[in-house]
């Protein structure tokens, strides 16, 4: 897992991909350091950070979109397939060279603050737990777009595809505040979903009965509900938008406090999405 | 070594490997013959593990593929059809990790690397950018990495595609030498003279099935036991039948018909197949003679392996497209089908040829 990993990171610094991640996110934060801290001389170093998370969804899958999908347009999947190291293994060893890369820039970030000090007084733990709070939404993120370049063989649609889904978390505030937030419309809301999630089933196991029996269950299960107390479904769907908003969570590190559900909620996005790249990896062998 | 059983692929309704089933014996070197798309690339890929397989099992050193993969895959080195190379490495680099991601060891790690790129001969590549080496020394890079780690196994999928004669012949003697060395060899090609230079043992895979498995020797017997007398005869038809008939019991088929070439003046081909070692040239010749016809044409043509694997291959294509009506027949009238399930084994090649006559 280690030769593999090492591999990657180095691929990635050899490569134009890399280097043009650490150096634009690095111009980004310099411009928003420079116009913020050191022109209008603001203390607060998360202030900054904060304004980096809307460049995320175009940076984010540059570093991202070849990951999984080069290596199976050149063929070198099945060198890693027949290697003795575990698919599993393979997956981490990718996602943690992404992170490694952009830990570079994060490093140097980290030395922001003590610069400033010296111009005045800067709230070190806010700007800290901002940074580390930072560094797991592109973790999160990254685990997204990995996800993504895992179920398609080119590039170019991970990249398109990775900006629109990470555009669509961006908007998902305001996307659920403009749903009405009524009982009635939660329940349309949650059919659609129901309706999609049986698209999914049947488009991934090419099975109609299967995903027949997935599209009844999952109408059934969210009308009964209904039925049985509408009050449930009041502003639940835009509330369950809401969840998905990975970058609004950011918004408590830019206001100062270190929220600890937040960081729960980034390692588990992460968590769940690499897992799912294992599985959508493992998944080509047995189609 | 390696034990396959009943090893079956079906992607949706089609079916790219059946129910395949061979042991490998270490130390020699084993080939898949077969025309384009018969399932060799798919089975060779099942073995490494980088492909599940629907139905059936394979063992490795006693390590099945898909319960212990990571212990069967330290005994075999595999090159894919396309060499899977990283185009922005250099050899050197890239045989470094591949090294590595079999778990050589440190002390081993240089000795290992210049062994195979010695034996490649990448050596004075090694520094170049893949992306910039030709096909000849990418192929050899990829056969340098499945050496790595020295695996008992080294599977190789058609690894003389694309290269020059010169290459080809450097290949071949890079893969008789490994199996010098013990270690087992299997390698896929359409080419059926490759095979037969390079392999000890045979196994010829048609539309997913294996329809013959034997050394190469034992083929030849088998399939090449016979030798065909081609006679162009002028004279009368009823003279010429009775010669045919004081030959036919020397002969295994004899087959006659107005010749292609000079039609309508009582010219005649005449095919006789015998056994190997019978030549009835002279026969032949002395019984024309007294029956007063001429013989225009004569030469004796033995049966070689090219024959034997095209025989094969067509004859297994007529019975599977039988195979395959009756299938579909089936399914239409859902009545029940004589789907016969005589699949040819190693002895497919005694299919008693009928005397015309």
């Amino acid at each position: 897992m280690f030769a593999i990993y090492k591999r990657e990171l180095k691929s990635y610094l050899t490569n134009m991909i890399g280097c043009v991640f650490i150096s634009v996110l690095l111009i980004i934060v310099g411009i928003f350091v420079t116009v913020m801290n050191l022109l209008y001389g603001y203390p607060l170093f998360e202030y900054s950070i904060s304004n980096l998370t809307p460049f995320l969804f175009v940076l984010i899958p540059i570093l991202t979109m070849r990951s999984v999908s080069e290596e199976r347009h050149a063929k070198t999947d099945q060198l890693l397939y027949s290697l003795p190291v575990s698919v599993g293994n393979v997956v981490l060893a990718k996602y943690f060279a992404m992170i490694t890369v952009f830990l570079i820039p994060t490093v140097i970030m980290a030395f922001y603050p003590l610069i400033l000090s010296i111009f005045g007084n800067v709230p070190f733990a806010s700007a800290y737990g901002a940074l580390l709070g930072f560094m797991l939404l592109v973790s999160a993120l990254i685990s997204v777009g990995l996800f993504i370049s895992s179920i398609t063989e080119s590039q170019v649609i991970a990249a398109v595809v990775s900006a629109g889904v990470l555009l669509g978390m961006y908007l998902m505030s305001v996307i659920a505040g403009i749903i009405p937030s009524s009982a009635f419309a939660s329940l349309i809301g949650f059919a659609v979903v129901m309706v999609l999630i049986a698209l999914i089933v049947w488009r991934m196991t090419k099975n109609a009965t299967v995903a027949g029996i997935v599209c009844v269950a999952g109408l059934f299960l969210v009308g009964s509900i209904y039925l049985i107390d509408s009050t449930l479904f009041e502003g639940l769907f835009p509330r369950v938008l809401n969840w998905l908003s990975v970058f609004d969570r950011f918004d408590s590190f830019s206001e100062g406090l270190f929220d600890l559900t937040t960081i729960v909620y980034y390692l588990s996005i992460s968590a769940l999405f690499v897992f799912s790249t294992i599985q959508s990896v493992e998944k080509r062998r047995w189609s | 070594m390696i034990e396959v059983k009943h090893l079956t692929k079906r992607y949706g309704n089609n079916t790219a490997v059946d129910d395949i089933s061979f042991s490998v014996k270490p130390g020699m070197i084993y080939g898949f013959l077969g025309p384009n798309g018969a399932g060799k690339s798919t089975t060779m890929n099942i073995i490494t593990g980088c492909l599940a397989a629907t139905e059936g099992t394979v063992t490795i050193n006693g390590h099945d593929v898909f319960e212990e993969p990571l212990e069967a895959k330290k005994h075999v080195g595999y090159l894919p059809e396309l060499p899977p190379l990283y185009a922005e490495m250099t050899p050197a680099e890239y045989l470094r990790f591949v090294a590595e991601a079999k778990g050589v060891s440190k002390e081993e790690m240089d000795y290992q690397l210049s062994y195979v790129m010695e034996k490649t001969q990448i050596t004075s590549m090694q520094d170049r950018l893949i992306k910039n080496l030709s096909k000849g020394y990418r192929q050899r890079v990829g056969v340098a990495q499945a050496m790595l780690g020295n695996p008992e196994v080294i599977i190789l999928d058609e690894p003389t595609v694309g290269l020059d004669p010169g290459q080809i012949i450097e290949i071949r003697d890079l893969i008789k030498s490994l199996a010098d060395e013990h270690h087992t060899v299997i390698l896929s090609s359409h080419i059926l003279s490759e095979v037969s230079a390079v392999c000890d043992y045979v196994m010829i895979i048609s539309h997913g099935r294996l329809i013959a498995s034997d050394t190469i020797d034992n083929l030849s017997t088998i399939l090449v036991g016979s030798r065909v007398l081609h006679l162009t005869v002028k004279g009368d038809l009823n003279r010429i039948r009775q010669v045919i008939n004081r030959l036919a019991d020397q002969a295994k088929t004899i087959r006659y018909e107005e010749s292609s070439e000079d039609r309508g003046i009582d010219v005649y081909d005449i095919d006789i197949e015998v056994e190997k070692d019978i030549d009835l040239r002279e026969t032949a010749f002395r019984l024309f003679c007294d029956a007063k016809c001429v013989i225009l044409k004569l030469y004796a043509e033995t049966i070689g392996l090219e024959d034997v694997f095209l025989k094969l291959t067509r004859e297994y294509d007529e019975q599977y497209r039988v195979e395959q009506r009756l299938a579909a027949l089936d399914q239409e009238e859902n009545a029940f089908a004589p789907k016969e399930d005589d699949r040819p084994a190693d002895d497919s090649g005694d299919n008693d040829p009928r005397p015309v006559m």
